[in-house]
Order: C-alpha cells, then structure tokens, then sequence
C-alpha cells in the first residue's frame, strides 16, 4: 500500500530528533486523533541551517515529516513556505488516498514552525502563513 | 534472511494440509451439480451431508439445524436479519453489546434504519457484559439478544450459557457470533441455550469464503436468498462443494481435544502477557486477565501508534494486528477499546498478537527480542514520549 519510497523514509527517517538551541519550533496534531508532528527549526539570515522532528503517528505521518524536513533544509523561509503537501506526497511517489492528511500535517508543521519563529522574532507574520499550530481539530481521515 | 513469524491468527489461518486433502477430490473429480441425479451429482451432495454432520456434531446441533453460508459475516446477517424479519410481528427490539464485530453492528444500524430498536449494552474495563444489565434491558417486544461468544480484538470470552438461560427465562431468542471461539473452547448449543450461532471456516483452518449458521428448530430466520432448493430453499444457489468439505473436516479437527490443543496455544499467550511488560514499561493488557481466548494477546503502548508499529514489526517479519484509526481508515480507532474506556491516544497505539496452531516456542522468543527494541524506537521518535522522558530526567 505504500511506496518504496515511503517505506524507506519510514524505516529510515531523515532528521529525526530535537535541536536544544532551536529558534523556531512547531507542534501540529493531536494525540487524540492519533497523529503529531513537532518541527524544530534553527533559522539563521532567513535559511533554515538545521531542522528535525518528532512524530507520534502512522508510517505516513513519520514518512512525510522526514520528508518535508529534507525538503526545507538549507532553503529560505519563503521558499520553506512554498513547500506543498502535494509537493511532499509526489516526492513520496504518492500516498494512499486515506494518508493524504498526513501530509497535510507535515506542511502545517512547516509553517507551524516558522510561525513560531516570527513571533520570537517579534515580527509580523505573512498573512500567507496558514497554519500557526493552532489546528489541533481531527483532519478527516477520508 | 528475516524471520517470518505469523501472529495474526484472529485474522485467518492457513489451510490445513488434512484440509485441503478432503477438498481436492471435490475440485475436478467429483464436479458434478450436488441437485443433479446422477452418480457424481449424488457424491456431491452426500459428501455436503457429512460435512452438516460434522458441524452439527461439533457443536452439539441436529444436522438439519446448519445452513452453509458465504462466510461468517453472511451467517450475521442473516441470523438477525433473518429473525428481525420473522418476528417482525412480536416486537421490534434487539440487544447487542457494544464490542460486536462490524458484520453485527452494522447489520443492527441498517435495521434501525427501517425502524427496529436496538440497545447496545456497555461492557465493563475488561470487555464483559453485565448480566443484570442485559436482564434489565428485556422488554415485550424484544425479539433477539445478540452477543457475541469471544471478542476478536481483546479476546474477552462472554458468559454465553448464562445469557442463554436469561434469553430462554424471557422467550427471548439469542444469537452468538462464535466466529472466534470454534476451536477455541467448548460450545454446545443445547446446553448453552443458543437459538443461532455463526461461525466461519477460515478462522480454523479451514478455506476462506464458507461459513455456517446453526438456527434451532423451529427457529427459522426469512429466507435469506431465493433461487432453487439448495439449503432447504433458504440459501439457495448452487453449493461450493469443496469450501464446505473443507468446513466439516476443519472443524473436526479444530474441535477435538479442544483442552489439549489449546494448553499449548495458551501456555504461549501466557508466556508473551508475563514477559512484554516485564521488557517495556508504559503499556497495558487489553481484554480480560483470564476469561480470554487462548491466543489472544492485546496490549496499548503509551506514546506511539499502531500502524507504525505493524510497519515496523513487518519490517522484522512479524504479522500482527492493530485497532489504530490510522489501520482502519476511518478516524476513530477501534470501537472495542473505546468501549472498554481506554483513551483515544492509548486506542491508538494497540497491538494484537494472536497465536494459532502453527506457532512455536522460537516464534514467541523472536518476538520477545525484538519488539522491546521497536517499542523503543518509535518512541523516541514520540513527541509524547519526549514530555515524559524529560520529566523523568
Ligand atoms: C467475531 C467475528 N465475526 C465475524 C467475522 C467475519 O467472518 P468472515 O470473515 O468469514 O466474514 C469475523 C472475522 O473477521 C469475526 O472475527
Ligand atoms: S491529525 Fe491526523 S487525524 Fe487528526
């Protein structure tokens, strides 16, 4: 049901763990409806230099966090801001219909994070910034 | 190479080699239409008879008393459907627990969709229902108590001849979805007061896709489809003789020396409910501590979730089982552990381990070595865990 890709992601996940000195930290999700996603983030001249999670979820769940964080390190925030999770499914090879949510929550997670950062920083967020961390509703596992 | 150790023997079972020995004659040599008059149409037809027989026996029913169906999910549907229909004119109110199987609850919400009542009983901490409960809950117009004998996901054996007596006091009928519990322990349906039971072959090693129900005399559910006169006009269509053959063989086998077969089977559960928590900390046993089915292991892990946890064990050639959203596609997770009471987040990271007849000492072994180790690895990967490794710190 998964892809090669996902499965290695999963059983391989890239920037798994937390970064003590994070300047931008994100936490998307809710243990009720059994996925979430934490994002640690160390911003530095508007680059993301270093980035890790932590998931409680399903192979999905961790196979899209790792991706994601791949996907934005090193890049600019407004690059990380551009990231999709329809951008995040295609490098995955895709996801089963009923896991599209799990990448749903690993782009809020992004953007959860840099939202974070923004305020630390004491600057006014993009309104483009969709997600702050906020949505702790059940996304519909449809 | 990985191992490969199947623990999902609540799920299906292989086919028995003796099975499949009784079946194959039944495939090409005597193909004949088990109606049909002639020589290899009347071996057809008797080699069905004895598989009756053997079901009857098994559970201590007349042979007139099966009906061959399509699979378990088939004898469900039929016997409450089936008997809605009937006693249509008595009442229109059942009672179920509230940990049935999905061929149960969801037949039960159609017929509350065309008017009948249902009442859903609660079950306690450990998946058992209450017998005053149950008492209280009877009314005039209740046609039928269904309760299933053992629960599939936690194992929780119900007190069935206890039930059936209460159901027989109150001229109540009372089905039982035993599809779980053949092979597993005793059932005699007379002594036990059942008026319809389900079972299913493939959860016995037997073949997928045949089943039976056992209605009582003089306990006809509605014709559950019209054709020829194939199962006494009740389910017609032409038999599938082999699947049947292989039904009446497998649970022969599965019922003889059931308390000897099953010894093993248990000491096994035993072994994995005493030892998995002595390795991992934050879990719980779902299900009863005893009443229980002889091969079922549940168990929650804090912190993590169930789906990860099947990919990883298969990863480590373990099959098993869980009752997580993120496993069943819908978002609530099991309905049986919400309604044992665990929290949604401890729903969530269940496992079910379910042992059967080919499973061996060096299977239970594996499983204690490695999964200490999986456990583990996902929950550092656990934002909940991290809260909880912190404060420990
Ligand atoms: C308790 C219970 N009832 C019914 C069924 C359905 O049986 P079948 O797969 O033969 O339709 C199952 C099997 O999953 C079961 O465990
Ligand atoms: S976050 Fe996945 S279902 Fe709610």
């Amino acid at each position: 049901m998964y892809s090669e890709k996902v499965m290695d992601h999963f059983a391989n996940p890239r920037n798994v763990g937390e970064l003590d000195d994070a300047n931008a930290v994100g936490e998307v999700g809710n243990a009720k409806c059994g996925d979430i996603m934490k994002i640690y983030m160390k911003i530095e001249d508007n680059i993301i230099k270093e980035v890790k999670f932590k998931t409680f979820g399903c192979g999905a769940a961790v196979a899209t966090s790792s991706m994601a964080t791949e996907m934005v390190k090193g890049k600019t925030i407004d690059d990380a801001l551009k990231l999709t999770n329809k951008a995040v499914m295609e490098a995955l090879d895709g996801l089963p219909p009923a896991k599209v949510h799990c990448s749903v929550l690993a782009e809020e997670a992004i953007n959860a994070a840099i939202f974070d950062y923004y305020k630390r920083q004491g600057i006014e967020p993009p309104v483009e910034i969709k997600c702050s961390g906020c949505c702790a509703d059940c996304h519909k596992h449809d | 190479m990985t191992k490969s150790v199947y623990l999902d023997n609540s799920a299906t079972t292989p086919l028995k080699k003796e099975v499949l020995d009784e079946m194959m004659p039944y495939l090409c040599e005597h193909y004949g239409n088990p109606s049909s008059i002639y020589k290899i149409g009347r071996e057809a037809k008797a080699a069905i008879e004895t598989a009756r027989q053997k079901v009857a026996t098994s559970i201590g029913a007349d042979s007139k008393e099966i009906f061959f169906t399509g699979c378990g999910t088939e004898a469900d549907n039929w016997a409450i459907k089936g008997i809605a229909q009937a006693k249509e004119k008595k009442g229109k109110h059942i009672i179920t627990s509230k940990i049935e199987h999905h061929a149960v609850l969801h037949t039960l919400e159609s017929l509350e969709k065309q008017g009948y009542e249902v009442t859903y009983l609660n079950v306690d901490e450990y998946g058992k229902i209450s017998l005053d409960d149950l008492r209280s809950a009877i009314r005039p117009d209740t046609i039928l108590i269904t309760i299933m004998a053992a629960n599939n996901e936690v194992g929780t054996i119900q007190p069935i001849a206890e039930i059936g007596a209460i159901a027989k006091e109150h001229g109540v009928l009372f089905h039982t979805d035993a599809v779980q519990a053949i092979g597993s322990m005793e059932i005699d349906v007379k002594a036990m007061n059942i008026d319809l039971l389900s079972l299913s072959a493939h959860k016995f090693g037997g073949p997928k896709g045949v089943g039976a129900l056992y209605a009582r005399r003089n306990v006809l559910p509605s014709v559950f489809m019209h054709g020829g006169a194939q199962e006494r006009a009740r389910r017609a269509g032409t038999e599938n003789v082999a699947s049947i053959v292989g039904l009446g063989k497998a649970i022969e086998l599965a019922t003889s020396n059931i308390e000897s077969k099953t010894a093993k089977i248990r000491a096994m559960r035993d072994r994995l409910i005493k030892e998995i928590p002595e390795k991992i900390p934050y879990i719980k046993l779902n299900g009863h501590p005893t009443d229980r089915l002889p091969g079922n292991v549940n168990f929650s892990f804090n912190f993590i979730e169930g789906e990860a946890l099947l990919l990883m064990l298969d990863l480590n050639g373990i099959a098993a089982s869980s009752g997580s959203a993120c496993t069943s596609g819908s978002l609530d997770p099991s309905h049986v552990l919400l309604a044992l009471g665990l929290p949604h987040e401890i729903a969530h990271g269940s496992l079910r381990l379910s042992i059967g007849e080919s499973n061996t000492t060096e299977d239970i072994d594996y499983v204690l070595e490695v999964l200490p180790g999986i456990v583990q690895r996902l929950r550092d990967m656990s934002p909940l865990y991290e809260k909880v490794s912190k404060e420990m710190r």
